[in-house]
């Protein structure tokens, strides 16, 4: 019997008194793709984050070959052969791949000789791999896509055995998952092992020979792919039987309410982001915009949300122009006349972290009755006002004096929630509503945002998730480069479709 | 083992907001007495006539009082930019305009009855303070000029401009020394020998007047203002995330400016206690030094009126006892008590984080311990 490549015995790992990890057991075949999936915060990320080296287990052993090994930094784990490619790429932007890949490694004071070397190294790399790679190329001219690949080849290149991938789709288009998938086969074939790390159900079908379940810093279950279903997998996730689809009525689509007329908005470099853009909403009606991230999907949101100026074009709320390039209402007159905004991103927008949970639920509408009186804060309205939502919308731990930082992303998403949709709003803006959020959560969310449509409101959402787009909205535009490249009914649309949209090739 | 990450939500309040302080302070003291033995003095003998000067006569404690009370205002001063995330600098220069509305006022309106000119002097302290405050805040939020560069600018403009005045347009001119005329007797602050007086108890002179209540009372105020009103709310928003202040709707250029002249006109209430109070003249140079110090008053008492109390009275201690120390012995010049400051700032301010993380840590290892057995 050959020793499995990484064998993990009994790992255990605490923040304070958070355990991450509990008794972690888990064994890893050479050649293998092996998925380790789990909602946010089930401990994935800390566990591989040790394997790598970055952090380190206060018990428990790691074996490599069956041999015991001490990772104390990331540069142990990759002698050991360990190479991890991270949610976030770590590459300077104004480098080329080749300076990128030998950073840390150059080996020599003026560049002659090795760095020839390195690049034919490399070039064959390439070409064993299908890469298809400009060495020379400056990463900011790169594709999402490629700089991944530039991650990838890195590890390879630093003689990586085991390569660790945190949550690569993330930020892929249909397409560039289709080919990082055909890479990572590829890589399997020739004898590397592969670890992928993801709260995709999907993912972990398609590509994984085994898998591996993670809920709340445990081990849940280990199983051969070929064994199990989606279905059995969320539950193992989540402890329970998870609703996959959203059950929506039929569209009861009332008048046009939101309209936005050639619309143009730069960011603030001062680069047109948004160009030309003309939509409508009706009320009881989800309109869906699908994109890349960075197509100009959050300068469009920030502009309907009054946070950002308009260049050109205008927009309309009931029939009266509300923003156009001389004038425009700023958020708190918005709300005031009935448009709600779930920011994207809610740590650097959609609450302060700093402040303690009642604080974040009253945030934008603190000035407002009955939560202060000229000018002097209710606590006691407040603190009510903060029990009763935070029970409706299952916010846990429900203690409204606890700092916001200290809920996980999922509550942290129900506090923005549960107050953008407490006044009933005729216009919710939302975008990325379910980033970062574990399963249990989502279902909850999407389920609030389709009573709200049900109520009539007129709900705009920007998402990357294709299957969140697909499965909430009525109406779905594709945003690419700061324009509308397409407008589908969702009525037997498909993420091909999409995805083609989204890439800009269709 | 190591990596251990503190979950803040868990450290008792009195720990971070209670030990640590007194941890840093203890440091900071023990250097000092090497200080004090390396100039050739005993360091015990040093601490004695410390609590001596500033506690063992109430002349000493009235003294050590009046001292506090410059503390507060200037330390509120720095907390309540601190809110909105400004380093106000410039408590100085504030207060040093703001002694010039106090006078301004009082001189010219001292025919009204007495405690309206109180009113409006402290209210022309507050006005004077808040706008050489508008001016480094109206830069920051609309030109994006930053706020410490300018509020340090701005003290040596408040320096030149009251040198100027006093020299050659409010100048006593019955004598050549850069000060104003006297105010009239009528309208100075009650001392305290005034109330003892009262008492039946005869004290010798001290400083202390009745500017103290008013440093209690800008206490509550900041209080207040900061934790139970929106504006308060609305500053720590911006202070914490300006983003997400856009986001709510919340300007971070009104809120700025609002800040920074709130901050500007707690430092000018030190006119009133220096002013009012105690010299009834404006003298050249009066701030000196409270406003910078002040800004350590708000490190070591975390930005929060109940750490700026003791934190300020600390600071009195120190002034007070010191010049016992350096009048009784030689070999400590004024400026080793600079240095002792200095040291507190050092070890409360800039290494705050020294022994924070162990001292966190242990408390919380200790509650783990607690709840598991």
């Amino acid at each position: 019997m050959v020793s499995p490549i990484l064998e993990l015995t009994n790992i255990n790992k605490s923040f304070g008194h958070v355990q991450a990890n509990k008794n972690i057991n888990l064994k890893i075949n050479k050649g293998t793709i092996h998925g380790i999936i789990g909602e946010n915060g089930a401990g994935k990320s800390t566990l591989m984050s040790i394997v790598f080296g970055l952090y380190q287990a206060n018990s428990g052993s790691i074996k490599i070959n069956g041999k015991e090994i001490n990772l104390r930094s990331p540069r142990d784990s990759i002698i050991n052969g360990i190479g991890m490619v991270h949610q976030h790429f770590m590459l300077v932007e104004n480098f080329t791949v080749l300076e990128n890949i030998i950073l840390g490694f150059e080996g020599e004071t003026v560049f002659g000789e090795k760095l020839q070397k390195a690049k034919e190294d490399l070039e064959k790399l390439c070409q064993t791999y299908n890469f298809n790679i400009d060495l020379d190329a400056t990463i900011s001219d790169l594709s999402v896509g490629f700089r991944q690949r530039v991650e990838i080849l890195k590890s390879l290149y630093r003689g990586a055995e085991i390569l660790i991938l945190d949550e690569p789709t993330g930020v892929l288009t249909p397409q560039e998952v289709d080919e990082l998938f055909k890479i990572l086969r590829s890589l399997k074939d020739e004898g590397k092992t592969i670890v992928l790390i993801t709260h995709k159900l999907i993912e972990i079908m398609d590509l994984t020979s085994e898998v591996s379940v993670m809920r709340q810093g445990e081990m849940v279950g280990h199983t051969k792919t070929e064994d199990t279903s989606k279905e059995q997998l969320a539950e193992m996730m989540v402890g329970r039987s998870v609703l996959l689809r959203v059950d929506k009525k039929e569209i009861k689509k009332g008048e046009t309410i939101f309209k936005v007329n050639n619309l143009s908005v730069k960011d603030d470099l001062d680069v047109t982001r948004v160009k030309d853009v003309n939509l409508e909403i009706c009320s009881g009606e989800i309109l869906g915009i699908a994109g890349v991230t960075g197509n100009g999907q959050t300068e469009l949101l920030e502009a309907l949300s009054g946070i950002r100026k308009v260049e050109s074009g205008n927009i309309e709320l009931f029939g009266e122009k509300i923003s156009d390039q001389n004038n425009f209402l700023n958020p708190r007159m918005l709300k005031e006349k009935g448009l709600a905004h779930v920011p994207e991103d809610r740590q650097r927008m959609g609450l302060i972290s700093d402040f303690k949970a009642h604080e974040n639920l009253i945030f934008g509408y603190h000035d407002q009755e009955p939560y202060s009186k000229s000018a002097i804060l209710n606590n006691k309205e407040i603190t009510e006002y903060s029990n009763k939502v935070m029970q409706e919308y299952d916010v846990r731990p429900n203690s409204p004096n606890l700092i916001t930082s200290n809920f996980s992303g999922g509550n942290q998403q129900k506090i923005i929630l549960s107050r953008e949709l407490n006044e009933n709003p005729k216009v919710l803006l939302v975008g990325q509503p379910t980033r970062g959020v574990d399963i249990g959560a989502i279902e909850f969310i999407h389920q609030r945002l389709i009573d709200m449509r049900d109520k009539g409101a007129a709900i705009l959402l920007a998402s990357v998730e294709l299957d969140e787009i697909l499965s909430l909205s009525d109406r779905i535009i594709v945003m690419f480069d700061g324009k509308i490249v397409g407008e589908k009914e969702n009525k037997n649309v498909t993420d091909r479709e999409l995805g083609l949209l989204m890439a800009g090739v269709a | 083992m190591s990596n251990i990450v503190v979950d803040k939500s868990k450290v008792p309040w009195w720990v971070s907001n209670v030990i640590v302080p007194l941890v840093n302070l203890t440091l900071a003291l023990l250097v000092s007495g090497l200080f004090v033995f390396i100039a050739g003095e005993n360091p015990i003998e040093a601490v004695k006539l410390i609590i001596y000067g500033s506690f063992g006569y109430i002349q000493g404690f009235a003294y050590t009082l009046y001292y506090t009370t410059n503390f507060i205002f200037t330390g509120l001063a720095f907390a309540v930019a601190f809110h909105c995330r400004l380093f106000n600098i410039g408590g100085e220069g504030q207060a040093y305009i703001g002694g010039l509305g106090v006078f301004l006022v009082a001189i010219n309106l001292s025919f009204l009855p007495v405690p309206i000119v109180w009113l409006l002097a402290i209210f022309g302290a507050f006005l004077f303070g808040a706008a050489w405050a508008y001016i480094p805040a109206y830069l920051q939020s609309k030109r994006g000029s930053h706020v410490v560069i300018t509020t340090i600018m701005f003290n040596f403009i408040a320096s030149s401009l009251m040198i100027f005045l006093l020299v050659d347009v409010i100048r006593d001119t019955n004598q050549m020394a850069p000060h104003t005329v006297k105010l009239p007797e009528e309208i100075w602050l009650p001392s305290f020998e005034a109330f003892s007086g009262i008492l039946g108890i005869k004290i010798r002179y001290s400083p202390l007047n009745l500017t103290f209540l008013l440093a209690i009372a800008s206490l509550f105020f900041v209080w207040f203002l900061v934790w139970k009103t929106k504006w308060g709310y609305e500053m720590r928003a911006v202070g914490h995330n300006t983003q997400a202040a856009i986001y709510a709707g919340i300007s971070p250029h009104k809120n700025i400016i609002i800040a920074m002249c709130i901050s500007g006109g707690l430092a000018g209430l030190l006119g009133v206690n220096e002013i009012l109070g105690v010299s009834h003249k404006i003298q050249a140079g009066f701030p000196a030094g409270y406003g910078f110090t002040g800004i350590a008053v708000a490190l070591m008492g975390r930005n929060h009126p109940i750490g700026i109390l003791p934190a300020a009275f600390l600071f009195g201690i120190l002034y007070q006892g010191g010049s016992e120390v350096t009048f009784e012995m030689p070999n400590i010049t004024r400026y080793m008590f600079v240095a002792v400051q200095g040291l507190i700032i050092l070890f409360s301010g800039a290494l705050e984080n020294l022994f924070r993380p162990q001292i966190e840590s242990f408390f919380v290892r200790r509650l783990n311990r607690e709840v598991n057995a």
